[in-house]
């Protein structure tokens, strides 16, 4: 009794045990469930990763508080940030764009299944490691807890000198395992692309979901290797006499920022091209309307996974480079932000003219469209070198980044949750909570990060588990930290109407939205083999065309 | 504010489309046909491209001609040179051609915008990366080990400006602050003349340069004229010149200083210096003594 033979939905199975289950899931090459594995793994450490930034708050809601001491306020930011980014945000887009990329392309599983698997293990292992080093970390030196270097761990600080014990090395060994994780991922979702769409889907009729997680692998390919290299360089330096970063034997400190952010800075366009997919199906169905020029939007994605290659020394401007060097990363920085503009104007583009459903997941696309434009504005501001030796490394950059990513890739993440959650789970969730998860997450979003440019403009730095009274920061940080507040619930909520639709919601049809891709002609959830003919299609809106007979979408392509 | 200009500019457009589009476009009870299916536009694809790159070239040069201004300056004759050395977690200064060694706090003379007066910073570091900020001079540089940076500032009012260390250094990077005391021209020239003197001798502090002298003190702390000549932790010998101890983390009190030489951590926990385990009676006569350092 496998899960891979086919069943009709609703027939009669026996009853397995537990342990049955649990072997199937655990054992599962199936695209589908694996993306689900990667999404409940990425919300729980979301909860985990929302408790460390919750306790950073509090203990910056007033001056000289003692909510935490300043080593364990060290460690929550550092594994705050890397617990966000790398067990959080690129689990669940990964989980994402398992789940869907076979679906959308006419497929009936990711190129290499068991590769597929593999990934989510190393990633999901990589996760747990880093975890370990809560308790593990005390080692024959007898320091070190979790780590507390920072999630960019700039040399020397993490050299033996600065860091006893193991706490950074199970940082190193937490990214390195989940790297390989990642580029498994991304060279199943490069040969699925590239190979199994169904007849008829040349490349130019591919749904812009497929083409920006395409992307967004080739750059996960391309990006992973420097960090991979540098955390083995740094392995070398801590543990068998190397001196690469070794500034007192004479090393380079900046060489380490430069191995980091070459696979930093791509890698936050990596987080962001999903969440762009996201908003590129969903407000389209919701406009009742195309996207707004598709192939421009193709074109600026790919323009995107090039320059971003080339930005990454923004990171650096004060580390002291020559004018020359700061100029240019001035010149790429700014070009970026031409095809990211684009691709805004072209979602607005879709908006204009339809006829827009503010259901969940719209309210959430809306919410990205002001957020992304905002947290791109503050990105140009920062990409003018000068504006960055003020401004960088303060609060200012907290808040610009968080902009980014909680403003624009969690708010298309959740939009994406509600969006294909019956798709997934055969359950409608409930309108009423998701609303209000939305308005709670917005308003506490916007106290929190909204107000938290002022303190950066006003001088805080970051990374500081305390600050003094009297530099004008005190009430800032105040509403700042009162903005969680909002958050917590609003993600309270969220996960709630999850669990409860899930056990006693109304049973989805195949296709609640009245949206055009192809998942949305499978059973909700799909067969196992998610179809059982595989489809031949004629244009980029197969569903358009086959509900709009008298005005089909290849007519106009 | 050029760029704050054109930044701003944009927000106030884009973002009013955006209200629009949500309000105006939004479904309304209606016969429930499909708005037209519009798939894209040439020309506007071509306008909303060319606009934003004609944009960011103007950014860009504005920006370049920023750049090279402030990193292409060089010393005058007239110019103070400074050495600032990031420590954990506390700075180094000196004054190579003054002869001044000081630790956290700065002075330097204000600049008539006339007969600029500017103080160049070299950068270096002794032990992991730190940053110079004090956002009313200037913009950060960092001070990264083997990689040394220099800066400059050039202040026209004076005043004490404050700041701090903006690069994570360890445990107590936040408390790495930074006090420059920008003075005129004579006051500055007083305050370099006292810092060059050796350090006071006072009989009556005997006992506590004794102890001072005897136990781990002058491992890291300099006190010039006397056998101390530590490198690790900041120099002493003007120590009650300064109106802050432990890098701007307490006022130099009397019980300040005597509560940080018996348990650092109890102001600054995770700093380096250790707690000596002195006695009452010697805690009272090495204080007495750091008091005589002026």
């Amino acid at each position: 009794m496998s899960a891979d033979s086919i069943t009709w939905p609703r027939a009669e199975t026996a009853v397995h045990p537990f342990v049955d289950k649990l072997h199937e899931w655990v054992t599962t090459v199936d695209h589908k469930r694996l993306g689900i594995l990667y999404i409940i793994y990425a919300l729980v450490f979301l909860m985990i990763g929302g408790i460390e930034a919750t306790v950073i708050r509090i203990q910056l809601i007033r001056p000289h508080n003692d909510f935490v001491s300043p080593q364990v306020f060290n460690r929550m930011f550092t594994m705050h940030g890397t617990t966000m980014i790398f067990f959080v945000v690129m689990p669940v887009l990964f989980g994402f764009a398992n789940y869907l990329i076979p679906l959308m392309i006419g497929a009936r599983d990711m190129a290499f299944p068991r590769l597929n698997a593999f990934s989510f293990w190393m990633t999901a292992f990589g996760g747990l490691l880093l975890y370990f080093s809560l308790i593990g970390a005390n080692g024959l030196y007898g320091a070190g807890n979790a780590p507390d270097v920072g999630w960019f761990a700039y040399a020397p600080l993490t050299s033996q000198t600065f860091s006893l014990g193991h706490s950074t090395d199970f940082w190193t060994l937490g990214i390195l395992v989940s790297g390989f994780g990642s580029i498994g991922t991304a060279i199943n979702i490069v040969a699925t692309v590239i190979c199994m769409r169904c007849p008829g889907m040349t490349l130019a009729k591919m749904p812009l979901f497929a083409w920006l997680n395409f992307v967004m692998a080739g750059m996960v390919i391309l990006a992973m290797s420097p960090l991979t290299a540098a955390q083995i360089m740094l392995l070398v330096d801590r543990y068998l006499g190397g001196h690469f970063f070794d500034t007192q034997a004479g090393g380079s400190a900046v060489i380490w920022m430069h191995f980091f952010w070459i696979f930093g800075h791509p890698e936050v366009y990596i987080l962001v091209l999903p969440a762009f997919a996201f908003a590129s199906e969903i407000i389209p169905v919701f406009s009742r309307k195309p996207i707004f020029g598709y192939s421009v939007m193709v074109a600026a994605t790919v323009a995107i996974g090039f320059i971003s290659m080339s930005v990454w020394a923004h990171h650096m401007f004060t580390v002291g480079m020559s004018s020359k060097a700061n100029t240019f990363f001035v010149l790429s920085t700014m070009a970026i932000a031409v095809p990211t503009g684009i691709k805004i104007f072209n979602w607005l583009a879709t908006m204009w003219g339809g006829k827009i459903e503010f259901k969940t997941p719209m309210l959430f696309c809306v919410g990205f469209l002001f957020q992304f434009l905002v947290a791109g504005l503050t990105g140009i501001m920062l990409g003018c070198a000068p504006f960055d030796w003020q401004l960088g490394n303060s609060y200012f950059v907290v808040a610009h980044f968080h902009y980014v990513i909680v403003g624009g890739i969690l708010f298309t993440t959740f939009a994406a949750f509600y969006y294909w959650f019956p798709k997934m789970s055969g359950k409608m969730y409930s309108e009423t909570l998701g609303k209000l998860h939305f308005w709670l997450f917005v308003i506490g979003f916007h106290l929190t990060f909204d107000f938290m440019h002022i303190p950066g403009l006003l001088g805080m730095p970051r990374r500081i588990y305390t600050y003094e009274p009297g530099r004008g920061w005190d009430i800032w940080n105040l509403i700042v930290t009162i903005g969680v507040v909002f958050q917590a619930l609003g993600v309270v909520v969220f996960v709630a109407n999850l669990v409860w639709s899930y056990l006693k919601g109304e049973t989805a049809c195949s296709d609640p939205w009245d949206a055009w891709t192809l998942e949305w002609s499978t059973p909700s959830p799909p067969l196992a083999c998610n179809f059982a003919v595989i489809p031949k299609l004629k244009s980029r809106r197969p569903l358009w065309d086959l509900k709009h007979p008298d005005d089909p979408d290849w007519k106009y392509e | 504010m050029f760029v704050l200009a054109v930044t701003g500019a944009i927000f106030a457009i884009v973002f009013s489309l955006l209200v629009y589009a949500v309000a105006k476009f939004r479904r309304r009870n209606d016969d429930g046909r499909e708005p037209p299916q519009v798939y894209g536009s040439n020309q506007v694809e071509v306008a909303w491209t060319v606009i934003p790159i004609l944009i960011v070239v103007a950014l860009f040069m504005a920006t370049a001609r920023v750049i090279a201004d402030i990193q292409k300056a060089s010393p005058s004759a007239d110019a103070v040179e400074v050495v600032a050395i990031g420590h954990q977690f506390w700075w180094e200064y000196r004054y190579p051609e003054l002869t001044v060694v000081t630790a956290n706090e700065l002075h330097v003379p204000v600049s008539d915008p006339r007969h600029p007066t500017p103080t160049f910073i070299k950068l270096l570091s002794a032990d992991t990366d730190h940053s110079f900020w004090v956002p009313r001079l200037a913009g950060k540089t960092d001070l990264i080990p083997n990689h040394p940076n220099r800066m400059w500032i050039d202040p026209h009012e004076p005043g004490l400006y404050l700041g701090q260390c903006a690069q994570y250094c360890g445990a107590q990077h936040a408390k790495m602050l930074l006090r420059v005391y920008v003075q005129s021209r004579e006051e500055f020239d007083r305050w370099v003349q006292s810092q060059t003197q050796p350090a006071h001798m006072n009989i009556d502090a005997s006992e506590g340069q004794r102890i001072f002298e005897t136990t781990a003190c002058i491992n890291c702390h300099s006190v010039a004229g006397t056998v101390a000549n530590g490198r690790f932790g900041p120099d002493l010998t003007h120590l009650m010149s300064r109106e802050t101890i432990a890098a701007g983390a307490a006022a130099n009190t009397h019980d300040n200083l005597r509560l940080w030489i018996r348990k650092p951590d109890a102001i600054k926990p995770g700093s380096l210096m250790p707690a000596m385990e002195l006695s009452d009676r010697e805690l009272d006569a090495v204080t007495a003594y750091l008091e005589t350092l002026r």
